[in-house]
């Protein structure tokens, strides 16, 4: 009895030797050098793993900016959307370079098609994914254009930034959203755009990218972009493009002055995070620091109900 | 292989082809063809006569359009078309029936074939004949066999084995002289000397009739074939008919088959004998609930209404209108749609028909399997689809479905295969496409 | 207005669903249920009655409990299951015994997975082995049959072993074949064949087994190529090795009329969740059950191996469907 465990003992030990020499020897042969700062990177990074980067996976993005700052010392064109200026910061500080400040980004869903403003003039009875319906109809409301209201946004979205409300049948962006751009790929028709989050979230944009002509966009939805040009004329910034019928306000130009949105004859332009308007449209915003950072708001709501009484959750009408 | 046997519900079969009245105003769109649209060739105010060319089909998968009534040219602007989609078209307001000059809009059957092979051709590119069972591909082009290919047999496809409609059923009792005809000059204008009718067993007046006839024309015969959902699918057609099978990817010629719908034929025949272009067709309009089913030579671009109308109303309780068959048909968003050249059928659905089961999961019974007729397992394709593992599901050969809906139809969980199904074949065309 | 419903084709559906195909299962299984009923009195019901409810009861507190679904004991999924465990054990097994099959057969083989069409085991085999490893001597105390209107012989016998038993049990003292079939509890043709023998429940009647496969061939429920390929490959085997040696392997009708091969080839084999979705899939499928079956038959340690084959044979189901595809329309075409 003895024996045989003496034996084992002696067998495994001996196996187990060289066994361990074998294998170091083979890693040897066959390490593969890395360079260490990748790790470094890499656990700076937020590890969500999301792909707003425009790579695969945060280790993919950690080999690609140590790569950029090897050949061209520089982080151009490389972002961590979710992790923000802090991290980018952090990643630049490893690699030994600067990076320029970028204004953080949202998820903004440029429709505001809901039931009511587009009410439903046909039945989808079909799965519930936007991408199918998008090929088979153009949308219960009728705007070939507009929210199909199925969701793949919201399945698409890894931080639960974006949620439909049951109520307008819309997605809605919370303040969770990093800006990945995973919704605005999921969407099939180009809804979701990411904006600047604007100077204490305050952001003014055409919540409507129907290119029909005004007769028909207004058919189908009160609150479409007719493309009247209204706004275009009395913006002094030269920041709204109008184009097939649709007017596009460039977030860069854009100085928040606010003069379009009471011009929109069809309330399409929003503000967002804005004090209410004083009865005199002319008196300027005061700047008050806003804690809530409010979903998006229609310039009609925000004339009537301060921003802070207002559920964060709730976009009304 | 595979297939599945929907009631029939052929309402519609004894009724005889009825002239609807002109409608007010017609929208011929101008991508009624698979393919490239026509480029129009009218403007606001134009006057238009019947039969006059209104748009070009001018890249290679094209067609002609001519106008399907005498009037004047209201715009070209967008149309909803049945998806709800706005699609560029022409509006015409009708003010008569006064035909081009050279049509001949004679009775008589005329029965020598005088035109040549070419000119043959030529004729059908000029009067926009499209395949008429529904994918309405330029029939043209289908004529020019590739080089290095020969054809061997002409197929000529009277299955309508979509339950519900009967507009190719009619045509073949009533026309089934020229619709013979036209078969003969497709035979000709392809070079071959056997064309085979194909025809199922529930039309037995029709098989009957064609047979009669067809002892006049060399080379014409009649097959009987078993009652099967899809057999006027082309590939399943040539095999019940020949037990040839297209390999994947492939088109019928691959095995020297031209494959025509008898609708087709007889437009070619009234293209090619009469220089009658093609402005109607034969469309039944069905339902449940409908008082009046029965079948129409409509004008295309009539609105959909006008032939609701004809058929004594939109019943009550309408759930559901259909362009097409119950099984590959498309859903309707609204009835101002205009006739195309495709729609072989409409179909109104009452409510209780019209929604879907409710969908379980997936038990793995392996029905769609057993039914589909090209081989798949949508079970798979369909979850593929869903996961978009779409290289998976190329190699599952997603492409090779026909969308006949036999999965969808049997599935005891009342998934939505298809819907799936198409999802992935649209996914995977993108990505082979980006890959040339 | 009239608003219209859109959705993709095809628009029509046919009249299959979920519950009717299970409640063909349930049907096809009244003639062996009346047999069972016939031979075992009360005590089939008892055990009937305890398993499906049982099993509903399991299903039904899981979902509603555990996975916070839909309840859909309505489906007739946990009936069968329920049905097929009840078949699967002796008459005279106490109340607990059963419950606790019936937990194991819902809760792990079953919605442990997934729930309906997700479990990769045949749910009321799971039960059974399990009961048949934790109590065995209570799954293998046969009650010998009592006939409601036939003779009692042997009506001081309370339990007895099956054929395969005493099959078993006789090649392993080293008896022939006569010499096995001399023994008094061997039961003869008949009594194989309308299934007037000790064993479980549905192991009874062949016939009845038979009558209800034949139900379901005809309303598609089952490939007939199934429990054919199964119930040949063991037919072939045990007869190769009847002709090599007869005083050592009894003759193949044998193994086709006793012990659960009926009842496992063309009920539990067959079961669509857990069986391979094609043709050439289930072909292999169905010759590996065979085979296991015969061999444990012939020379394992359990008389009975029909449940280990099929449990087996489930596993390999995955790679069988992802190695085996349906004949696929103009592939590998001779070309003209």
């Amino acid at each position: 009895m003895n024996d045989i465990m003496i034996y084992s003992l002696v067998t495994l030990a001996l196996m187990g030797g060289v066994l361990s020499i074998i294998l170091y020897f083979v890693a040897q042969k066959f390490k593969v050098f890395e360079d260490p700062r990748i790790d470094l990177v890499d656990d700076v990074l937020p590890k969500a793993n999301c792909g707003g980067c425009g790579y695969p996976g945060c280790r993919k993005f950690a080999e690609v900016t140590v790569e950029a700052a090897e050949k061209e010392h520089s982080l151009e064109g490389l972002n961590c959307p979710v992790g923000g200026n802090d991290v980018m910061k952090e990643v630049a500080g490893i690699l030994g370079l600067e990076v320029e400040e970028q204004e953080p980004l949202i998820a903004v869903v440029r429709c505001f098609g809901s039931k009511e403003n587009s009410p439903a003039k046909i039945k989808y009875d079909g799965p519930a994914t936007c991408a199918f319906a998008h090929n088979l109809f153009a949308g219960e409301g009728g705007c070939p254009n507009g929210c199909l209201g199925l969701g793949d946004c919201v399945a698409a979205c890894d931080f639960d930034a974006i949620h439909m409300n049951p109520e307008t049948g819309l997605p809605e962006v919370n303040d969770k959203c990093v800006a990945c751009g995973a919704c605005v790929k999921a969407c099939p028709r180009g809804i979701i755009e990411l904006r600047k989050k604007g100077p204490k979230g305050r952001r003014i944009f055409v919540s409507c990218i129907n290119t029909e002509k005004g007769g028909p966009a207004k058919k189908n939805c009160e609150v479409a972009c007719i493309g009247c040009s209204k706004c275009f004329k009395v913006c002094a910034f030269d920041a709204i493009k109008m184009e097939n019928n649709l007017a596009y306000i460039d977030f860069d130009k854009c100085t928040l002055c606010r003069k379009c949105v009471p011009e929109c004859p069809t309330n399409a332009i929003h503000e967002i995070n804005f004090r209410p308007r004083k009865p005199k449209p002319e008196a300027p915003p005061k700047q008050e620091p806003e804690t809530v950072l409010a979903t998006e708001k229609s310039s009609t709501q925000s004339e009537t109900k301060p921003a802070g009484e207002s559920n964060p959750d709730e976009r009304a009408k | 292989m595979g297939g599945v046997h929907p009631e029939e519900n052929k309402f519609s079969e004894n009724a005889a082809i009825e002239m609807l009245p002109l409608p007010k105003q017609v929208i011929v769109q101008l991508g009624q063809n698979l393919g490239a649209p026509s480029k129009p060739l009218v403007k606001r105010g134009d006057m238009v006569k019947v039969g006059q060319m209104i748009g070009k089909g001018e890249s290679f998968i094209s067609a002609n359009l001519h106008s399907p009534a005498s009037g004047k040219v209201l715009k070209v602007d967008d149309a909803p078309d049945a998806s709800g989609y706005r699609r560029p078209a022409v509006y015409i307001d009708v003010d008569g029936d006064e035909w081009v000059d050279d049509v001949d809009l004679s009775p008589g059957i005329e029965r020598a074939i005088k035109l040549s092979r070419q000119e043959i051709i030529e004729k059908i590119k000029e009067c926009g004949i499209v395949g008429l069972g529904g994918a309405t591909f330029p029939t043209h082009v289908k004529l020019m066999v590739p080089d290095g290919k020969k054809a061997e047999y002409l197929l000529i496809n009277g299955v309508e084995c979509e339950p519900y409609l009967t507009s190719d059923h009619r045509l073949m009792l009533e026309k089934g002289e020229e619709v013979l005809i036209g078969t003969q000059i497709l035979m000709k204008a392809l070079e071959v000397d056997k064309a085979i009718i194909g025809i199922e067993n529930n039309k037995s007046d029709a098989i009957n009739h064609l047979n009669t006839l067809a002892a006049g024309y060399e080379g014409i015969s009649v097959q009987p074939l078993k009652v099967k959902y899809p057999q006027g699918g082309e590939k399943q057609l040539i095999k019940a008919v020949l037990n040839r099978e297209v390999p994947s990817g492939k088109l019928p010629i691959e095995v020297g088959c031209v494959v025509s719908n008898v609708g087709t034929a007889f437009a070619v025949y009234e293209a090619v004998q009469k220089n009658k272009p093609l402005i109607e067709r034969v469309v039944t309009i069905t339902g449940k609930a409908v008082k009046k089913p029965s079948n129409f030579m409509v004008r295309i671009g009539t609105p959909i209404s006008q032939l609701v109308e004809a058929a004594e109303g939109l019943p009550e309780n309408t759930g559901k209108v259909i362009n097409g068959g119950p099984m590959m048909g498309k859903a309707l968003t609204n009835l101002d749609v205009p006739i195309v050249k495709g729609s072989s059928g409409i179909l109104l659905m009452k409510k209780e028909e019209s929604l879907r089961p409710t969908s379980k999961t997936c038990i793995r019974c392996s029905k769609c399997t057993v039914v589909c007729p090209m081989g798949l397992e949508p079970f798979l394709l369909s979850k593929l689809s869903k996961l978009a593992e779409y290289e998976r599901a190329e190699k599952q050969k997603i492409m090779d479905c026909i969308e006949c809906g036999s999965c969808q139809y049997t599935c005891p969980s009342h998934l939505p295969l298809l819907d799936y199904l198409r999802l992935g074949k649209l996914r995977v065309g993108q990505i082979i496409r980006t890959r040339k | 207005m009239n608003i219209f419903t859109i959705s993709g084709s095809p628009h029509i559906h046919g009249d299959e669903n979920v519950r009717k195909i299970m409640y063909t299962v349930v049907y096809a299984l009244v003639p062996a249920i009346l047999v069972s009923l016939y031979f075992f009195g009360l005590d089939a019901v008892r055990v009937l009655l305890i398993s499906v409810l049982a099993c509903l009861f399991f299903e039904w507190i899981i979902q509603k409990y555990l996975i916070k679904g839909p309840i859909t004991i309505n489906d007739g999924s946990a009936v069968v299951a329920g049905l097929l465990l009840a078949f699967n054990i002796p008459s005279n097994i106490p109340a607990y015994i059963i419950i606790i099959g019936a937990l194991v057969t819902i809760g792990v083989g079953k919605m442990s997975f997934g729930g309906l069409g997700k479990n990769i085991f045949n749910p009321a085999l799971v039960g059974r082995v399990f009961m048949l490893i934790s109590f065995p001597v209570q799954m293998t105390s046969w009650p010998v049959p009592k006939p409601l209107f036939g003779s009692d012989i042997m009506a001081d016998a309370i339990t007895g072993p099956t054929a395969l038993g005493i099959l078993k049990e006789g090649i392993g003292a080293g008896k022939t074949i006569d010499q096995i079939m001399a023994d008094p509890n061997m039961p003869d043709y008949i009594d194989r064949l309308t299934g007037n023998m000790g064993g479980s429940l549905g192991e009874m009647s062949a016939i009845a087994l038979l009558l209800g496969g034949i139900y379901m061939i005809i309303r598609k429920v089952i490939d007939w190529q199934v429990p054919f390929t199964i119930i040949a490959t063991v037919f072939i085997v045990a007869g190769i090795f009847h002709l090599i040696d007869p005083q050592h392997y009894i003759d193949p009708m044998f193994h086709l009329f006793t012990g659960g091969l009926m009842l496992g080839a063309i009920y539990m084999a067959t079961d669509m969740v857990s069986s391979p979705m094609n043709m050439t899939g289930k072909l292999i499928y169905s010759v590996g059950i065979g085979l296991i079956t015969i061999v444990i038959r012939l020379w394992g340690a359990y008389p009975e191996g029909i449940s280990f084959a099929i449990l087996i044979m489930n596993a390999f189901v995955p790679l069988l469907n992802n190695s085996f595809k349906p004949k696929r329309f103009g592939v590998a075409v001779v070309k003209k």
